[in-house]
């Protein structure tokens, strides 16, 4: 065997005798020697970020069950694309009640604007039943006092939204009661097109209804992460320290380093309203971002003293994805907070014309 | 077209020895064609990772121009005074006067374009689509008074903007026409030599050029060169080619300079909450005064 051929045997050597050291020896890097991370993601996925109680302490669907949910979804969306009766006749007044996809039948949201997805969340090829791991029921922990106390007022007219959109139903209360539709203020941040909704821009950063996808741009400083909704940018700063307290912000100060292969990023510093459901300005979560063969693996912790009991984790993989982040120009085209605010003005005005005949 | 395709040649060709003749002496001063900027990540580009933000008038009128009372004003009985609905700001609201950033001094609108221009002046404060925080559009983003920074990987390239928090996706590789048109455009990066270069197309018709209405229907094209001077600032230019709206491509140039404060970073601006009740306040159930 002459000398050059032994060369690159035993180089062949080293290079099977690294890979097997690690699953990922080739896991792309950038130039700073980091797994490259640059990419869009589709996050979007069939899986609850709570896993449904019928579930109890199960993690894992089993094959017919996720392939039940794929065909489930499959089905809703072929029914969506039907053709419409060209002679149906209008959408009853105030809609038809039916508030499973929003908007309670008037015609708003249909299949065409959901993309929540093709299947369940699979990690390591099995399919999980939540995003949510621990606790081990998939279940966000029990809320605080403080916390529940926030929920009942947010949701106290919910019933009454949904059932009664056809009259000013706030003032039979009384005219000094807040209602629903009194301000812009009181609107959801995502009706406000201040913040997407569901999380999706968090941290934790969770699948929703639509616009799924994200972006990560690395620098050796900075980990840039878009998310559609809203066109929101997390700028994540590497190796650095978290901004002074008395600075707050929507999606909190958010700071990064490198655990070997993993990127760890630490959020702190939210305003009052994190995109996380019901959180407070001390929710406080630590991010794990891992780079596979194909797709991201994400895990997160979340904390906040003011709001559960303890601190509960989740994870949930990112597909890597061809597709690219839109403009989600929200504010720019906001018509509908105007009418919302407009429609409860004419509805009110008919109220008190009513109690005012009705008082003759 | 064709003369925008001259124009580009010219502009190629002179980049390709030195920097563009500059025409504000503060451009003369950012033109210092020895300088060799640092590579960044990937070691083939210049590195333009970093903070960056405009410095001057331009946000006010891309134009030459005097200091006047107000961006919007009314003849009052000795000459022109603030718009009532200004006039609270006093000296404030007021325009400082500027060089102007256009190479030649006018942009050369057609008349009638001219005309939208004058009565977008007169009207500011309801047609100004920074009034109402909506997303700047390109090339205003670039130099209005907030920060902006440019994400720079190996081949990956983004800038977030403070104002709005306008986020403008870049592609290193040509998607093709840009689908819908869009605030903030389709960019599409190529380098010719240390300068960055973007092509903007797919802009949408909403936004201006700065508050003095200048502005531009969707057949605007912008190319955007980015180009070190120096190891804290950059030498920013665009040509802005519009066959609706002007007679012919013009240029603007103006350096960008590196925010130094030790730990300077891009906090939130979302201004949406902050022009509810200018939109929406009408409509409250209890309006304000």
């Amino acid at each position: 065997m002459n000398t050059k051929l032994r060369n690159i045997k035993t180089l062949s050597l080293l290079i099977a005798a690294t890979m097997m050291q690690t699953a990922w020896a080739d896991i792309p890097r950038t130039a700073d020697g980091k797994p490259d991370l640059n990419g869009s993601y589709n996050v979007a996925t069939l899986t609850p970020t709570q896993r449904p109680k019928l579930f109890g302490e199960k993690e894992y669907l089993t094959k017919e069950e996720a392939d039940k949910m794929a065909a489930d979804e499959a089905a809703l969306i072929a029914e969506g694309d039907e053709e419409l009766d060209p002679d149906r006749a209008a959408p009853p007044k105030g809609g038809d009640g039916n508030f499973e996809l929003g908007a309670g039948g008037v015609g708003g949201y249909n299949t065409f604007w959901i993309d929540r997805g093709d299947g369940a969340a699979s990690v390591d090829g099995k399919f999980r039943t939540s995003i949510v791991t621990e606790p081990s029921n998939g279940r966000f922990p029990e809320f605080t006092g403080a916390a529940k106390m926030r929920l009942a007022k947010r949701y106290a007219n919910y019933g009454k939204v949904a059932a009664a959109n056809d009259r000013a139903w706030w003032l039979e209360e009384g005219e000094d009661v807040e209602g629903p539709y009194d301000d812009p203020e009181v609107r959801t941040t995502s009706d406000r097109c201040l913040q997407g909704f569901g999380s999706t821009g968090g941290p934790p950063m969770l699948p929703t209804l639509y616009n799924n996808v994200k972006r990560i741009v690395q620098t050796p400083d900075h980990i840039l992460i878009l998310i559609e909704m809203v066109h929101d940018s997390r700028i994540v700063r590497m190796n650095s320290e978290h901004i002074s307290p008395d600075i707050r912000k929507w999606m909190g100060d958010s700071i990064g380093h490198w655990e070997g292969d993993t990127l760890v990023i630490d959020t702190t510093n939210f305003n009052d309203t994190p995109g996380l459901y019901n959180a407070t300005r001390d929710l406080h979560v630590v991010e794990r971002f891992t780079r596979t063969e194909d797709a991201l693996h994400y895990s997160f912790t979340v904390e906040d003293p003011n709001t559960w009991t303890e601190p509960w984790s989740g994870n949930y993989n990112w597909p890597r994805s061809e597709e690219t982040v839109y403009e989600y120009a929200c504010h720019e085209a906001n018509y509908a907070m105007g009418n919302i605010l407009r429609g409860a003005r004419i509805l009110e005005a008919e109220y008190r014309e009513k109690a005012a005949a009705d008082k003759e | 077209m064709r003369i925008f395709a001259q124009l580009m040649v010219i502009v190629l060709a002179t980049s390709a020895c030195a920097p563009m003749t500059a025409t504000t002496s503060s451009n003369d001063a950012s033109s210092d064609a020895t300088y060799v900027a640092p590579r960044g990540p990937g070691g083939v580009h210049p590195d333009l990772n970093g903070i960056w933000q405009a410095l001057g008038e331009a946000h006010y009128d891309l134009e030459r121009h005097m200091a006047k009372a107000s961006l919007q004003v009314r003849e009052g009985p000795h000459g022109p005074i603030p718009a009532k609905r200004a006039l609270a700001f006093g000296a404030v609201g007021s325009v400082p006067p500027g060089m102007g950033v256009v190479e030649g001094g006018k942009i050369p609108y057609t008349p009638e374009a001219l005309i939208l221009r004058d009565e977008n002046q007169a009207n500011w404060l309801d047609r100004d689509p920074e009034v109402k925080c909506y997303l700047p559009g390109v090339p205003r983003a670039t130099y209005m008074p907030y920060p902006f920074q440019i994400f720079q990987g190996d081949n990956d390239l983004f800038m977030s903007y403070q104002y709005a928090n306008a986020a403008r996706n870049i592609y290193t590789n040509d998607p093709g026409e840009a689908p819908i048109d869009t605030w903030m455009g389709q960019s599409v990066a190529s380098w010719d030599g240390d300068t960055l270069v973007l092509d903007v197309t797919g802009l949408h018709p909403g936004s201006w050029l700065d508050r003095a209405g200048n502005h531009h229907s969707d057949k605007l094209h912008v190319i955007e060169r980015y180009t070190p001077m120096g190891p804290n600032h950059l030498l920013y230019e665009a040509i802005i080619e519009d066959p609706e709206v002007y007679t012919e491509p013009w240029k603007i140039s103006l350096p960008l300079y590196r925010r130094m404060e030790q730990d300077f970073q891009i906090l939130d601006f979302k201004c949406v909450e902050f022009v509810e009740e200018l939109l929406y306040g009408k409509w409250r159930r209890n309006p304000l005064d």
